[in-house]
């Protein structure tokens, strides 16, 4: 009966449902599948709520749950999302690591100096540009660097959750950032933009 | 010694798992004379913290559910907390 801090359920869609739908729109980045996740957060919450103790805000509580879920999501469509070519090892060519080096494993250009871009407006347009980076990049690749640096879970739950091996994902989470540091350089993040 | 490419991996590595003594004293050293990896290396931070401050702020601003998923999910919320 009591809900603690966390309000009547009725309430909780108003109170919480834009920030978990921005959340998971930024995981999935599907309205859909984003709209799906925050439904079954709310559900999951509400059959979970006697075992809500108090100690975090209902809003902490239900992005763990959110989590939970998104994860569920993800490991479920890795399934159908083939690896990229790059992914295999020894075969192909290596689009991602022949652009940023030469054959002797030198930079071929220096990684521009972004800074860090103190008031808010610089902010805002790193993290914008940042945003659409992340949308370029393959999509496995976003998610998995999601999982690792937006949600914080470390190297050997998510290879737990996803059943790869600790290189893989090592190798994976390198490609990440090489791709959104040339994206990010390619967009000039870090230079004055005249107006 | 080690290439570019090598220090690079490392750099990214040491984001997600601790180095071993070796790995860590040759990226050093590396690190001493290479500016470009440097700059790979703050670049890296900064992805990290900017990363971080995306999840924070929870994406763009002005995103929200739509009147209709929310109608959706406030039926589905009562319908089930109808049954408890």
């Amino acid at each position: 009966m009591a809900d603690h801090a966390l309000g009547a359920p009725e309430t909780w869609l108003d109170e919480h449902g834009a920030a978990l739908y921005k959340y998971a729109l930024l995981h999935t980045r599907d309205p859909h599948k984003a709209e799906e996740a925050v439904q079954e957060t709310l559900l999951a919450a509400l059959q979970a709520r006697d075992r809500y103790a108090g100690g975090a805000s209902a809003r902490t509580w239900l992005i763990g749950i959110l989590k939970h879920k998104l994860v569920d999501m993800f490991r479920h469509a890795s399934r159908e999302i083939p690896l990229d070519e790059a992914e295999d090892g020894d075969g192909g060519r290596d689009v991602l690591l022949d652009e940023a080096f030469d054959g002797a494993g030198h930079w071929r250009t220096m990684p521009a100096d972004w800074g860090d871009p103190e008031d808010t407006l610089a902010r805002s347009q790193f993290l914008a540009i940042l945003q659409r980076c992340l949308d370029a990049l393959p999509e496995r690749l976003a998610r998995l660097f999601m999982l690792r640096e937006v949600m914080e879970e470390d190297s050997e739950t998510i290879c737990q959750e996803l059943a790869i091996t600790p290189t893989n994902l090592w190798t994976m989470l390198y490609r990440a950032r090489l791709g959104l540091r040339r994206c990010l350089d390619r967009n000039r993040v870090g230079h004055v933009i005249p107006e | 010694m080690l290439t570019c490419k090598d220090a690079s991996h490392l750099i990214s590595e040491r984001q997600d798992r601790p180095l071993g003594r070796r790995e860590r004293l040759g990226l050093w050293l590396h690190l001493l004379i290479c500016v470009y990896c440097r700059a790979f290396e703050r670049q890296v931070a900064m992805l990290s913290r900017a990363m971080r401050e995306l999840g924070r702020r929870g994406g763009a601003d002005g995103i929200d559910l739509g009147p209709e998923a929310r109608e959706r999910i406030r039926k589905a919320i009562a319908e089930r907390n109808g049954h408890d």
